[in-house]
C-alpha cells in the first residue's frame, strides 16, 4: 500500500499544487494574485495529464524504429513509447490558458482605470457606497 | 525519467508557488511565477513530452510573464496579501 502511494508522486504534488491555485483564487484579496492562482491551477492540471502517459521503463519519444526508409523498420510495442495523446491535449490547454491569461490582464487593466485599485475589498467598498448614495437621491 | 531529479524540480515547483502567491511585491511574484513555469518546463522535458515543454517555455513562461509584468507596469506594484 505504501509503496502503491509513493510510486504515484507525481499525482501527489498534483493536488497540492492544484490546492495551492485554489487557496490563491478564493483567500488572496489581491486580483493579480488570484490571476496567478488561477496559473496555477491549469498547470497543475496539465501536469497531471502529462503524468498520464509516462510509462515505467526504457519507452521512449518517437514511436517507430528504423530510419523511416524501410530499412530495418518494425512495428513496435505499445510499452516501448510514451502516450503521445496527452501530450497533443495539453498542447492546446497551455494555448488556451494564456489566452484567458491575457483577457484577464486586459479586464484588470479596466477595473483598475476606473476603480484607481486592484484589491478587492476596496472595489466592493466604492461599489457600496456608490449604490448607497444613489438609492439616497 | 530519472526520479531523483523529479522529486527535486517538483520540490523547487511547489517551492516557487508558494512563493508566488505569498510575496507582497507584485513585480517579484510574477517573475517567480516565470522561474515557476521554466521549472515546470524542465519536468515535462525530463517526462518525455518535449512538445509541451517548449510549448510551455515560449508561450507560457515567455509570452505570460511579459502580458503579466505589462500589466503590473499599467496598475499598482503593491499588494495588501
Amino acid at each position: 500500500m505504501l509503496e502503491y502511494i509513493l510510486a504515484k508522486y507525481n499525482f501527489w504534488i498534483y493536488v497540492i499544487l492544484m490546492m495551492i491555485g485554489l487557496y490563491a483564487m478564493m483567500g488572496k484579496r489581491n486580483l493579480v494574485k488570484k490571476l496567478i492562482g488561477m496559473n496555477i491551477f491549469q498547470t497543475s492540471i496539465i501536469l497531471f495529464f502529462v503524468s498520464i502517459g509516462v510509462k515505467a521503463g526504457d519507452a521512449t519519444v518517437p514511436i517507430l524504429k528504423g530510419d523511416g526508409h524501410g530499412h530495418g523498420e518494425h512495428l513496435i510495442q505499445v510499452a516501448d513509447y510514451l502516450n503521445p495523446l496527452p501530450h497533443v491535449l495539453m498542447l492546446t490547454a497551455i494555448v488556451v490558458s494564456i489566452a484567458t491569461t491575457g483577457v484577464a490582464l486586459a479586464t484588470l487593466i479596466l477595473i483598475y482605470k476606473r476603480y484607481n485599485t486592484l484589491e478587492e475589498d476596496e472595489i466592493m467598498a466604492i461599489r457600496k457606497d456608490a449604490s448607497s448614495y444613489k438609492t439616497q437621491r | 525519467m530519472i526520479w531523483q531529479l523529479d522529486i527535486v524540480l517538483l520540490i523547487f515547483i511547489v517551492v516557487c508557488a508558494i512563493a508566488a502567491i505569498n510575496i507582497k511585491d507584485l513585480l517579484s511574484a510574477v517573475i517567480i511565477l516565470g522561474a515557476y513555469s521554466f521549472f515546470m518546463c524542465l519536468l515535462w522535458t525530463e517526462m518525455g513530452a518535449v512538445d509541451v515543454a517548449f510549448t510551455e517555455a515560449s508561450v507560457g513562461a515567455g509570452i505570460g510573464t511579459v502580458l503579466f509584468i505589462a500589466a503590473v507596469n499599467k496598475t499598482s506594484r503593491r499588494s495588501k496579501d
